[in-house]
């Protein structure tokens, strides 16, 4: 399967966005090099702010600039572009609705080497539970080009999460991303497997491991985790006897509570495959990562098997 | 398209200032909490903003040429709210219902019920970056409005405003003027004992910034410095206006406890009749 980097992708977009629309402003944290807003940089140095180590502020600038009648982007880690500029996103710019699009990248484990300072394990808990704020995470490279450019067609705040890795092309090229919408991925009949990220090919890696065992798994990428189509969510669970989700964040706020908010009282059992109330820390890959964190493509399958047991 | 008239008379402005803290005081009451010492410390120059300085339009509170009025220490409401009022930017019945269920007039500017308020503040610190990034995409677009700010001396406790102070110096926002509240209160007593931003001239000359330092009640030094401001380039600009809590309120004037103090019946009839009062001829 071709591996896209999705940081890359991103970066070429808004370049292509910045090409598109004069009002594209791209904002950044120092850490250009990473987040790729490097190419937006060098082909629009008049539209790109250098923010320095000052999150807050970039956030509130943001909001000043989108008041003027400009789409700014913010970039930095997902740890810091969420998490230290929390207040600004919220006070500043979810209560007043201002078409602010903050880009937190390298999140989850994926900045593995760095650890726990700059993991994110939380980002979607404190995104989601912002009024106003429309919260997405791409399953790949193609779906972030998609992505980043319908949220700057799009009127008003959002919060999209990045990964560092390269990942999978696993979304359809002739597909068109609309936010809200959930994505069928693979079809099966016995469990749906509701996942985000780059936990949607993990998830197809255990469709793979289950239909081995005779166990038939459909895979639903939720990429869209606010606004979210919840009647076509429950629909992709009819018939199933088994649900469950896969994420690269905690257990408490992200993917899983909105799935099992969505499938209260339904009888049906969700198993969840996410990271258990605890911080990252480093290692020399993000798979090792993976693997101690239980968000592999086993784990997964083994969920599945989980959730058909009574 | 031009602003409503603007008026260069010192005594009409005063006039005017009066009136603002008159409706402040009214907009506190009796028996209820209100933020009457940082609304009436600003009200002259918030009074020489909007009735002397300020290119705005409440007939199009969108007008893209306006000047911009962001209140950084956004529990001054009221002070905006009276300057907005008294233009026309909504019914001054308004003022008869601020923070209650429904009202227009929220407990701090917000930009989506009420016509005139640029954006959301409140969160304190978080203003001035808005109003850098205001001035930013102003000057993207080639426009000539100027972006006014006004932060507190208590604020600028937030690490944020030195953040936006060191981008507005960086980005070299010459369509920036900052108005520094300098009542020497926060919430609980004096800054310079509890809590001390002191020597704030040399920490915004420090950052980059034009600094001008005035009397806050001074009508004609108000005016001086606003005018100041437009001829420096290249640089952000700080006026600090040094002023009394709660000034025009006499038993209130420089009380901390006024910051969100409650007036009795007392107290608020005799604040309504000395400022209801023609004033002595100056």
């Amino acid at each position: 399967m071709t591996l896209q980097n999705p940081r890359e992708i991103y970066g070429r977009t808004l370049v292509e966005l910045g090409a598109e629309n004069p009002n594209i402003v791209v904002l950044e944290g120092d850490l250009g090099k990473s987040t790729m807003t490097c190419y937006f940089e060098q082909a629009f140095p008049n539209r790109f702010f250098e923010m320095g180590i000052a999150e807050a502020n970039m956030t509130s600038f943001a909001g000043g600039l989108s008041l003027t009648g400009k789409i700014p982007f913010t970039n930095s880690f997902a740890v810091f572009a969420a998490g230290r500029a929390y207040d600004q996103i919220r006070q500043g710019v979810c209560l007043a609705k201002l078409n602010v699009k903050i880009v937190g990248s390298s999140a989850g484990l994926s900045d593995f080497g760095d650890g726990s300072t700059h993991q994110t394990v939380e980002d979607l808990a404190l995104m989601r539970a912002i009024p106003n704020l429309t919260v997405l995470v791409p399953c790949d490279g193609t779906e972030t080009r998609k992505m980043t450019r319908a949220i700057a067609a799009f009127q008003g705040p959002v919060y999209m999460r990045l990964t560092r890795s390269d990942m999978p092309a696993i979304f359809p090229e002739n597909e068109e991303f609309v936010i809200g919408k959930p994505y069928l991925m693979r079809d099966g009949g016995d469990v749906v497997a509701f996942a985000c990220g780059q936990m949607v090919s993990k998830a197809l890696e255990a469709a793979d491991m289950a239909a081995a065992k005779g166990i038939s798994v459909r895979v639903v990428n939720v990429s869209s985790l606010k606004p979210v189509d919840e009647p076509a969510l429950r629909a992709f669970a009819r018939g199933m006897r088994g649900i469950v989700t896969a994420e690269e964040h905690s257990i408490m706020g992200g993917l899983s509570c909105l799935i099992n908010y969505v499938f209260r009282g339904s009888g049906l059992r969700t198993e969840c495959v996410a990271i258990m109330d605890r911080f990252g820390q480093s290692a020399g890959s993000q798979d090792e990562l993976l693997a101690e964190y239980g968000l592999t493509p086993r784990h997964i399958c083994a969920a599945a098997e989980k959730s058909l047991s009574k | 398209m031009t602003a409503m008239m603007q008026t260069r008379d010192i005594d009409e402005l005063r006039r005017i200032a009066r009136k603002i803290r008159l409706d402040i005081v009214q907009m506190v009451g009796v028996g209820q909490k209100g933020h009457l010492g940082g609304s009436c410390s600003s009200a002259d120059f918030v009074t020489a903003l909007y009735f002397s300085k300020m290119r705005h339009d409440p007939k199009n509170p969108a007008w893209e040429d306006r000047d911009r009025f962001l209140l950084s220490k956004g529990h001054s409401a009221l002070v905006q709210y009276a300057a907005l009022a008294e233009w026309g930017y909504f019914p001054r019945e308004e003022m008869k219902r601020v923070k209650v269920f429904g009202a227009m007039l929220q407990g701090h500017p917000d930009r989506l019920t009420t016509p005139g308020i640029e954006a959301n503040t409140g969160s304190l610190g978080q203003g001035l970056s808005i109003a850098c990034g205001m001035a930013a995409g102003l000057r993207i677009d080639g426009r000539d409005s100027k972006v006014y700010c006004v932060v507190g001396d208590g604020e600028i406790a937030e690490g944020q405003i030195w953040e936006a102070a060191m981008a507005a110096s960086h980005y070299k926002l010459e369509n920036l003027v900052a108005i520094l509240d300098r009542n020497g209160l926060m919430t609980n007593g004096p800054t310079d004992l509890r809590y001390s931003s002191s020597p704030i001239d040399k920490k915004w000359a420090a950052f980059g910034w034009h600094v001008q330092d005035i009397d806050g009640h001074d009508m004609g030094e108000i005016l001086g410095a606003l005018d100041k401001a437009d001829t420096i380039r290249g640089q952000p600009k700080m006026i600090i206006a040094r002023t009394v809590k709660a000034r025009g309120v006499p038993f209130a004037e420089g009380r901390a406890e006024f910051h969100n103090g409650i007036m009795t019946a007392e107290q608020y009839a005799q604040a309504c009749r000395l400022l209801a009062e023609e004033p002595a001829a100056s």
